[in-house]
């Protein structure tokens, strides 16, 4: 489907041939009327939040307006060569790259490890699949009052139970060394189950004589996983690695409850950062310049998910 | 290993025998049990009574005095009957008004045929992966221009229209045979007519599926409405639990913060044990997300 792909229509003869484009033009936009005006209401919303957003991220970032009542000056690329010199927001950088990684390839591993355990649907294996879900339903705040108390020093779950077995009880969120890695954890907790699901389904997929076949041929449990379905499974993989990154980036929830990016900006992430500039400092430039460069560099990921995207979706 | 033989009875003839996918299985139940112990802890401390002191605090076997205390605390200090009833306005809101964009939406990519189609296709695909959530700050201020700041209205508007659900409808529709529609048009019904009476009728699962995802979501959803929301009597559930949570733990009332944490999540937890099936399938289709 393309806009060049001419519609048959009766055209009279006796018609000049500029006028014969026009009609041509009007008739099409005629019959595509109704699907217009179905779409209106989405495509208002749409284009006001993502696409009219976009462009004012894009005008913003080029304004410095240091508060809320001060004269607007246009700075050009001031705000985006100050966020890039800003330590605060290099360190949220680092930190979240930390943060991907380290939250991706444990929840990924463990994902798979539910699911692979878990394929079998009866009784024992619905109940555990559905513990190991629990955490995705909760709101991450609520993970966070939780994971607050566990992390406590001294009277805490894991000093409780734990960490009387360490020489020295280390303060889990207080301590700048460790705080981030704490942090990871909740997101683990929360997030494995979730992508055991794409694992699970992408399981469905292996089909059961092959398996047996190489049974037969004396390919152990390890040596299946490795030929058989490691690359039955790559789709999931790629899609569930996608959705850990975005979900890396785009979830603070935990750091606003937990440390608010502290120790020294020890868990400070992108996103908070540019909550922090916002609403902490009413820096509109600073925070329309990092969302910028923020949604810059997700744009190679955007590229990566749009092809597994349309490899799913088959296109219009 | 024998409980682990009587668990997985039903295994694959294959590996019956083999010892690596029993020590899998075991390591999996053994995480399990360890991805409960916040739910567990959460319920114990709940009850606990405040005479336990601190220093019981984290023990996880139910004390043989449970009270009710804590739930009352906490429902006296926070005010959960408001967040709960904001939190449902904004996300009935916002799933009444999706319903209705989704829907005409779909019909129009799976069935009609325009100028322009590929073209809008993608703008749309492109929504999904612009990560909205990055977009806060722009959105804050197109929010404020409307005069919506600190109202619901503001918090529900830029989830009106939904990329995934229009995807999701498209699907949907485009699965319903046109016989049916082609019988209805002899009869003189018209386009809104047909989707009305044709298209939404036999496309209620895939309806159902995207209101668990959407619910779940906004639900959830914190950011966001802590930056539009100003006005205590306007926070939804999980602003009001961050608030709740922060003053709280000021006093070491932890058995507060967990009834609290368990008022919070139980509508949606106790949703999902009922509904098991339909929301873990509502999850995976939520993949073509």
């Amino acid at each position: 489907m393309s806009l060049a792909e001419p519609a048959a229509l009766p055209v009279a003869a006796s018609v000049p041939p500029r006028l014969h484009i026009v009609t041509r033009f009007s008739t099409r936009f005629k019959t595509s009327l109704p699907a217009y005006l179905l779409l209106l209401p989405s495509i208002v919303f749409l284009t006001l939040f993502t696409y009219g957003a976009i462009g004012r991220v894009l005008i913003d970032a080029l304004y410095q307006r240091a508060t809320p009542k001060a004269p607007v000056l246009f700075v050009g690329l001031d705000n985006i060569s100050a966020v890039l010199a800003d330590p605060a927001f290099t360190g949220a950088v680092i930190n979240n790259l930390i943060y991907a990684v380290g939250t991706a390839v444990p929840s990924i591993g463990l994902a798979l490890l539910f699911a692979l355990a878990l394929a079998r649907t009866n009784a024992v294996t619905s109940a555990l699949r559905a513990a190991l879900f629990l955490p995705v339903l909760i709101p991450m705040v609520a993970a966070s009052a939780l994971f607050l108390f566990i992390f406590l020093p001294n009277v805490g779950l894991l000093d409780y139970y734990i960490g009387r077995l360490l020489p020295v009880l280390p303060n889990w969120l207080g301590d700048s060394d460790i705080a981030l890695y704490a942090i990871m954890i909740i997101t683990i907790w929360k997030n494995a189950g979730y992508y055991m699901l794409f694992f699970l389904a992408g399981l469905q997929s292996v089909p059961e004589d092959v398996m047996e076949a190489a049974h037969l041929d004396g390919a152990g449990p390890l040596m299946r996983l490795r030929y058989i379905i490691l690359p039955e499974l790559k789709p999931t993989f790629l899609f569930v690695i996608v959705i850990a990154t975005l979900n890396a980036v785009t979830q603070v929830d935990h750091v606003f409850v937990m440390t608010k990016g502290g120790p020294s900006n020890s868990t400070n992430l992108v996103l908070f950062y540019i909550y922090q500039q916002a609403v902490e400092h009413y820096d509109i430039g600073k925070a329309s310049a990092a969302t910028l460069l923020t949604l810059a560099a997700l744009m190679g990921l955007t590229a990566l998910s749009f092809r597994t995207m349309a490899n799913r979706e088959g296109g219009p | 290993m024998k409980l682990i033989d009587a668990l997985t009875k039903d295994t694959p003839l294959a590996t019956r025998r083999e010892i690596t996918p029993k020590l899998g299985f075991a390591l999996t139940v053994l995480l399990a049990l360890v991805w409960l112990i916040p739910f567990l802890w959460m319920g114990v401390a709940t009850l606990r009574p405040a005479s336990d002191g601190i220093n019981l605090m984290a023990e996880l076997m139910p004390s043989l005095k449970p009270t009710l205390d804590n739930i009352r605390d906490a429902w006296e200090i926070g005010d959960f009957p408001r967040y709960f009833l904001n939190t449902t306005i904004i996300c009935t809101g916002i799933l009444l008004v999706q319903f209705f964009t989704i829907t005409l939406a779909g019909f129009a990519f799976a069935r009609l045929d325009f100028a322009g189609k590929s073209l809008i296709f993608y703008l749309f695909l492109m929504q999904l992966m612009l990560v909205p959530v990055l977009l806060i700050v722009p959105n804050l201020r197109i929010i404020a221009q409307f005069g919506l700041y600190d109202t619901l209205a503001g918090v529900m508007m830029p989830f009106f229209a939904s990329a995934f659900g229009t995807f999701l409808m498209r699907q949907a529709f485009e699965a319903i045979p046109t016989e049916l529609e082609d019988a209805a048009l002899i009869d003189g019904a018209s386009l809104l007519q047909r989707i009305r009476h044709i298209y939404v009728p036999l496309s209620i699962p895939s309806f159902s599926a995207f209101a668990i995802i959407s619910v779940t979501s906004h639900w959830n959803d914190f950011l966001w409405p802590l930056m539009v929301i100003n006005s205590p009597d306007k926070r939804p559930l999980t602003v009001g639990l961050s608030v709740f949570t922060a003053t709280a733990e000021g006093t070491q009332a932890w058995g507060t913060i967990a009834a609290g944490t368990l008022m919070v999540i139980a509508p949606l937890l106790i949703t999902f044990l009922i509904f098991q099936k339909r929301f873990i399938s509502s999850f995976v289709t939520s993949g073509i997300k």
